[in-house]
This record gives structure tokens, sequence and C-alpha cells, in this order.
């Protein structure tokens, strides 16, 4: 029978990471004066299964590592060794390098054991400090099982031996499940078998326990095998029970005997003349192969490299409740129309409306499948957080609140990388060393909070921190020696904070190996836009900064507002509307370069005319006669004119890319409730068309996406 | 049909034994930790268990030696899969009752030409 274990690599590798990301938390965690028996019994625990699995699937270097690691882990967990800082720290970057391993595995890539080894090494020399680590130890986990004991020479020769074996069970074998007959079918399939049995030991019938074993056996085998295969058989009941085993006669022969098993891994199958060897050894190629295939199936778990999700029971149960009541609906309205006439009205429409009421409550459901806490995303921040301060020279608590609440699956993949690098900033720039703090009156310790919750249909991430905040003046100088504002204009404090999102603003005296990466906070605004969401920053100097994230909960349904242009209707989401006014003709300019301007209280925002853009036929080409629809994208806003406003409504977004082609301006399609196509404008890709030939007031310059749409 | 439960806290080790003994026609019954695998023992007809040792919750050898205080399980063969480095771990589990053991990493076929020795 032979089983492809690449199917199980999939759950082995997700289980594995896993159990790194339980490793990880919990060494956080760990106080090594104090060490938490269940702590540290969670952390060997995850430990000990990634090598036992690793090593089941054949992934000998990770098995191998884990072992060392393993080995630690015990002691510390026995309480033979004291737990030092060193260790956590060793321990982390074996996570780090595992995490590697694994991922490297994943993709079927080749394995770099460099790190590895040098990590080992670091191991065996803590372990060799103190006691030397059994050799054995590695070595039965590249593929000697115990039940291959070391061949002694002698046992090794071309005989045939008749062996005495005087088997006196414990009285308890029975109660281990263990079963002598069994023993006894096992060595008489090894040659000839002359069994009898002992009654002496049996009690009195009063004294007689049927549940105990009181009998004893003498056996006699002739057999070529070797004593240690006999032994073999009584493995399990070896230690309680009094079993001696003798050679009583030999016979030399000449026919090749299935001993040549010993020789498993070397021997060659056609050497072996006996059918028996060969069925003994079947076993033995499959081991081997275990062992050495890896290299010739990472290219199969490449291709499988599909992506899952866990979801909890009660949610698949709900989903199962909701489609139960949307059957009845159905049945419901079936009935109805088969017998339909008008006095049936109402009930018809209480139908719908139940339709309706089960359709959202499933659509909500089915959502929620795609839902996983953001604790996922969250849990790496402690690691990083630690690792961080230390090479400050800062001292950091982190708080994170609300880990529960949940997120799309795209949209948290998506939102990792802006997240990590707003931890980032909040360290290196935020806030102050232990020194700066004292000085200015606050704890040493300094605290960033990860905030997260749920507002409206969209999720907010909080990214708090009790630094310095943003320094106005600073940020204003750069502004100014940069360009982006003129010399004597005024800003308000929120537009001063809104400029850290321009391209190219830092405002770090030096660029840190922690937070200097070339990526500015526009990138993390830009692609937090490209997920519908947005980000704002409250800050007061000296108190502390707050990021504010705001996401759609989903990617695939959108809160859009209705507009019609000519004939067309298109769809603005709703979170980049700003408001919608009847525009007052003395407000708007006309520019050079064909575009008109309208102000907006102290803005001057440029006009699109989406009949322009789209080539629509609209109602009327009079601005007096339409509507100014005010969007908001990347800091910047652009007027939309329309002919006319429509309600608002819940869309599915279509790809254009998928059924059709990239268009600009529009991000997605959807269908509406009459069957017709309507376009999502691409509000970002909007203000970047418009900035094409326009530059707003201030000189700022509008394309901040240029290079989005690059 | 000889029904085997096996416990085991890695999904994968789990899955790969279920396949395994479902393959060679066994009924399998799954169980993620050993207090798990003890209600489930408790529901009866398993004539097989094969636990790992190393278990949130309840671990193995506290697993066996509950299974042995009922009656039903006094005698069923009961199968631990340690690592070859967990030597004390056997002989716990030996005290506790356990009938045997099978060292990780085990390929199918190994399981399986232990499982029938057991069986019989």
């Amino acid at each position: 029978m032979s089983i492809d274990l690449s199917q199980f690599h999939q759950v082995f590798f997700e289980e594995s990471f896993e159990g790194l990301q339980v490793m990880e938390s919990s060494l956080l965690d760990l106080d090594c004066e104090n060490v938490d028996s269940e702590t540290i019994n969670s952390i060997f625990r995850a430990a000990h299964s990634i090598k036992g699995s690793s090593s089941t699937f054949g992934f000998t270097d990770v098995a191998e590592f884990t072992h060392v690691l393993e080995t630690l882990l015990d002691q510390v967990r026995e309480g033979s060794r004291q737990l030092q800082p060193d260790h956590v720290d060793l321990l982390l970057q074996s996570v780090d390098c595992l995490r590697g391993m694994l991922t490297a595995l994943q993709a079927g890539a080749a394995l770099d054991t460099e790190q590895s080894k040098i990590l080992i090494q670091a191991f065996n020399d803590i372990l060799d400090g103190r006691q030397p680590v059994a050799p054995g130890g590695e070595q039965a986990l590249s593929n000697e099982t115990p039940s291959s004991p070391p061949v002694a020479a002698s046992q090794c020769q071309e005989e045939e031996i008749t062996w005495h074996i005087q088997f006196v069970p414990d009285v308890n074998l029975l109660r281990t499940g263990n079963e002598p007959l069994r023993m006894f079918r096992e060595l008489a399939e090894m040659g000839e078998l002359e069994v009898s049995v002992n009654l002496d030991r049996i009690p009195d019938l009063a004294g007689l326990n049927p549940e105990e074993c009181h009998l004893s056996w003498d056996l006699y085998l002739s057999t070529g095998r070797s004593r240690s295969e006999i032994e073999e058989i009584f493995e399990w009941v070896m230690d309680e029970s009094d079993i001696t085993i003798t050679a009583t006669a030999g016979l030399f022969t000449n026919i090749a005997t299935p001993q040549a098993e010993e020789h498993e891994l070397i021997a060659e199958p056609d050497v072996m003349g006996a059918a028996e060897a060969e069925v003994q050894n079947t076993v033995k190629p499959a081991d081997k192969q275990a062992v050495t295939k890896p290299a010739q199936q990472n290219p199969a778990a490449k291709s499988s490299e599909s992506t899952s999700i866990r979801v909890s029971i009660e949610k698949i149960d709900s989903l199962v409740n909701l489609v139960g009541e949307l059957v009845i609906t159905q049945s419901m309205l079936g009935q109805l129309g088969n017998e339909f006439d008008m006095e049936k009205l109402q009930k018809l429409q209480e139908g719908l409306a139940q339709l309706e009421h089960n359709t959202r409550e499933l659509q909500e459901s089915v959502m929620r499948i795609r839902m996983l806490p953001i604790s996922f995303t969250f849990s790496r921040f402690p690691r990083m957080v630690r690792d961080l301060s230390k090479q400050l020279g800062k001292k950091i608590d982190l708080k994170l609140v609300g880990e529960q609440t949940e997120l799309d699956k795209t949209v948290m993949e998506k939102i990792g990388d802006p997240l990590v690098h707003l931890v980032r900033n909040a360290l290196d720039h935020g806030l102050e060393s232990p020194a700066e703090r004292r000085a200015a009156g606050k704890k040493e310790t300094g605290t960033i909070t990860l905030n997260a919750f749920h507002q409206g249909g969209n999720i907010m991430i909080e990214i708090i921190d009790d630094g310095k905040g943003l320094n106005r003046e600073k940020i204003l100088n750069k502004a100014r020696t940069n360009g982006v504002i003129g010399e004597s204009e005024v800003l308000s404090d929120e537009q001063i904070q809104e400029l850290i999102f321009q391209p190219g603003f830092s405002t770090a005296e030096q660029v840190t190996d922690v937070s200097g990466r070339g990526v500015g906070m526009d990138v993390v605004r830009r692609n937090i836009l490209e997920l519908n969401g947005s980000i704002e920053v409250r800050s007061v100097e000296g108190e502390g900064s707050t990021f504010t994230i705001r996401l759609p909960l989903t990617l695939a349904i959108l809160d859009g507002q209705l507009i019609d242009v000519g004939s067309q209707t298109f769809i603005v989401p709703l979170v980049s509307i700003v408001e919608s006014l009847q525009p007052d003709m003395k407000l708007i300019n006309h520019v050079a370069g064909g575009c008109d301007v309208f102000r907006l209280r102290d803005e001057y925002i440029p006009i699109i005319k989406l009949w322009e853009v789209f080539g629509v036929e609209p109602r009327s080409k009079d601005l007096a006669d339409s509507l100014l629809v005010v969007v908001e994208a990347g800091n910047a806003k652009v007027a939309v004119v329309v002919d006319d406003l429509l309600g608002q409504q819940q869309v599915v977004i279509k790809s254009m890319e998928t059924n059709y082609k990239k268009v600009d301006g529009i991000s997605g399609a959807t269908i509406l409730g009459d069957g017709t196509v309507s376009l999502i404008l691409d509000i970002t890709d909007l203000i970047y068309m418009a900035g094409e030939h326009q530059q707003s007031k201030n000189g700022l310059k509008l394309i901040s996406n240029k290079t989005r749409a690059a | 049909m000889t029904k085997i439960l096996a416990v085991d806290d890695s999904a994968s080790m789990r899955q790969m034994v279920s396949f395994t003994l479902q393959g060679a026609g066994y009924e399998v019954v799954e169980a993620c930790d050993g207090q798990d695998a003890f209600d489930k023992a408790k529901r009866g007809g398993v004539d097989l268990v094969l636990s790992d040792v190393n278990m949130p919750v309840m671990d193995g050898i506290a697993l066996i030696k509950n299974l042995r205080t009922l009656p039903d399980y006094k005698f069923t063969p009961i199968l631990m899969l340690t690592t070859e480095s967990a030597a004390d771990k056997k002989s716990e589990g030996k005290a506790a009752g356990a009938t045997g053991w099978i060292v990780k990493p085990f390929n199918p076929d190994q399981l399986l030409n232990t499982i029938k020795k057991v069986l019989g």
C-alpha cells in the first residue's frame, strides 16, 4: 500500500505556521525568573508537534532542527535547566529560521540550511555545557526505528537456530491490552514453533481473578532470525515479564535467509532470494523514500499552493440554518405563484420581504466566512516591538485592543504592511527615548496601542502612541524647503498634519535602520486607498499621535451612491464623497488649460465633467443645470459634474479586468436591480486624470497619485 | 468494521493516520486531545486506540490511565505514538496501561503492520 504523503503537506504547513505563532507569542510571554509551566509546555508541545509531523512527512532538516530546540525546552520544562534570556533570543531566532525553512519548502524552493546549522550548533553548545546530547537523538530522526536495534555481528551468521523462550508474563499483561496469542502467532511466522503452557502459577478458584494472567509458556522456535527480532516481538512486555531466550541448537544452512533485511537500505532487492524477505523489506524503501524524497516532491507542493481558511463550525451552522430558511421562503413563494390571484398580493409582498431579509442575512453570513479576527495581523507586533525596542533602546509597552474584531481575509493580508510601517514609525519617530521622556515629565515606558473596532460598515484600526506627537514647525519648514507650500502660507493644524502623507516627506532627522526604508506615508496611504479605505492622523504635540485607518469590511461589496450622467448610471463609492451640491456659478472660475475650478470655502477644486471623460451625451452641458459631487481621495479633491443623484445602495463589485479590460477612471462594474450594468468610478484615477493638466492652488501638487497610476 | 480511535493534536498527523487506516478498511474516529478522545471513547465501540503523547488539555498518558478505568477499555489495545527521544514516556505509558508504542516518524505501512499485529 503506498500513500502519497504530499497530500497532507498543506495541512502540515498551516499547522506548523500556527505552531510557530504559538511558540513566538508564548516565548514573548516568558519570564526567565519565573517560568510559567503552562507557557513553557505550550512552547514545547508546539516544537514537539512540528518535529513529529515534519519527520513523518520527510522534512528532515526541519525535524533535525526542532529536535535540538525540543531538547532544550524539555530540560527547561523539567526544571533541569534554568531558562536564560539568551535562550529566549535563540529560540525566537529559531522560530524565524523555521518559518523561513517552512516557507521555502512550501514554495518548493531549495532549502538553505546554513542558518539552521548555525543555530543547531548554538543549541548544542548550550546543551553540551551541562550534559552531552545523546548522539542517537539526531540519528533516530533520520529513519531508524527502535524496532531495528543494532545487529550484533554474531547474529548475522547464516544459520538456523532453535531458541528456547521462557515467557513468564506479568499478571497484569492483559490489562495493557497485550495478547500472548498474537505474539505466538508472530513467532510462528518466523519458523517452526512449539508451545507448551505452564499452569503452575494458577491459584485456587477462590483466589482466581480472571482478568489476570497466571499462565506461563515454554516456547521452542527454530528460525534463521536473530535474537533481536525475537525480542522485538516481546518488545512491549519485555520489562515486566520474565523472558529468557537461549539458543538451544543451531544448524548451519546455505539457504539465503531473510536476515538480509538487516542490511536494509543498502540491500539490493535482487540479492534477496526469499520472497519473505522482500515482504519484510517493503517497509524500508518507503522509509528511505520518505527521507530523500522532499526534493522531488516539492514541485508538486508548489502547484498545490492554495490558500485555505479555517471557519468555525458556528459560522457554517448559521449558514446552513439560513439556507434552510431560504428554502422555506422559496417553497412558500413557489406555492403562491402556482395559484396566484390578486387577493394574495399582500401575501406575495410579505413573501418577497422575507426573501429580501433571507438574502441579506445569507449575504452577511457568507461574508462572515471570509472574516478572520484581526489578531492574525496583530500577533506579529509583540515580537516586532520587542526586537525594535531593544534595537532603539526605548522602553515600550504594546497594548492590543479588539483583537477579536473580524475582517475580510484579503483586506487583512493587504493591511499588514501598512500597519507594520505605521507601528515602526510610531516606535522610531513617535516615541521618545527614556531620557527624553523623563525630561518631559512622562513615564519612561512609552505606550503604543493598536485598537480595532467596527463602526458602521467599516472596520477602524487606530495606532496610538503617547510620544512626542507631530512637530508642527518641523513639518512646516520641511514643506517650505521642499516647495510643497509657499513661504507665507498659513495652514491649519489639520492641513499641516495632512502634509505627512505627501510623497517624499519624512521629518526624521536621520534616516534610521528602523523606518528609513524609503517608503513614506504616501505609500501607506496609497495602499489603504487601494482597499477603498482612508487614513487620518490626529496629533497633539508632546502628547502623542493617533493614526486612524478606516477599511471596508469586505472588498466584494461597496456602499455606493448612484448618479446619472445622460442615459448612464454610474456609482460613486460612498466613502469618497465629501458633499454634493448645486453649484453657485459665481464660485466657478475658468482657468488656463481648459479646466474649470470651483471654490468650496477656502479651496479651489478642479471640476471633472464625466460626460467628457466617458463620452456620454449629458442632459445639459450647462453647469448651472447640473449637480456637483465633491469626492476626495489621497488628500486631493475633485468635483464631479452629474445630471442627477439617485439612491444609495450596496453593490456587488465585479472586476472589469477579468470580464473586459482595465478602463481608466473605472474600478469595476455591478449589475443594478433592473438588470443594467453600471460602472463604478475609480476616484483615485479620476483625480489623477484631472491632475494631468491641472495643479490646484498653493502649488500643492494634486497629482499625489502619479506614481500609483504608473 | 474495526473501529480505531486516532488521537493527535496535529491535524496533519490525524489526517495522515485516518487516511491510512481508512484506506486499509478501518473505521476511524478522530480526536484532537486526550479529553476529546476520552469523551468519544465513552460512546463505545472502539477496538483500538492510537494516541499521541504530547497534547494539550489531557495528554496521552492521562488518557490511557483514564481509559483503563472504564470497564469497556480494560483490555482494549492502546498504542501510543511517541518520538524516539522521549524514552521515559514509554515507561510512563506502559505504567499507565499502554499496549505498545509506535515511534514517530513512521510511515503508513509501518503503522498498518503494527496495527495488524495488535488486532491479530
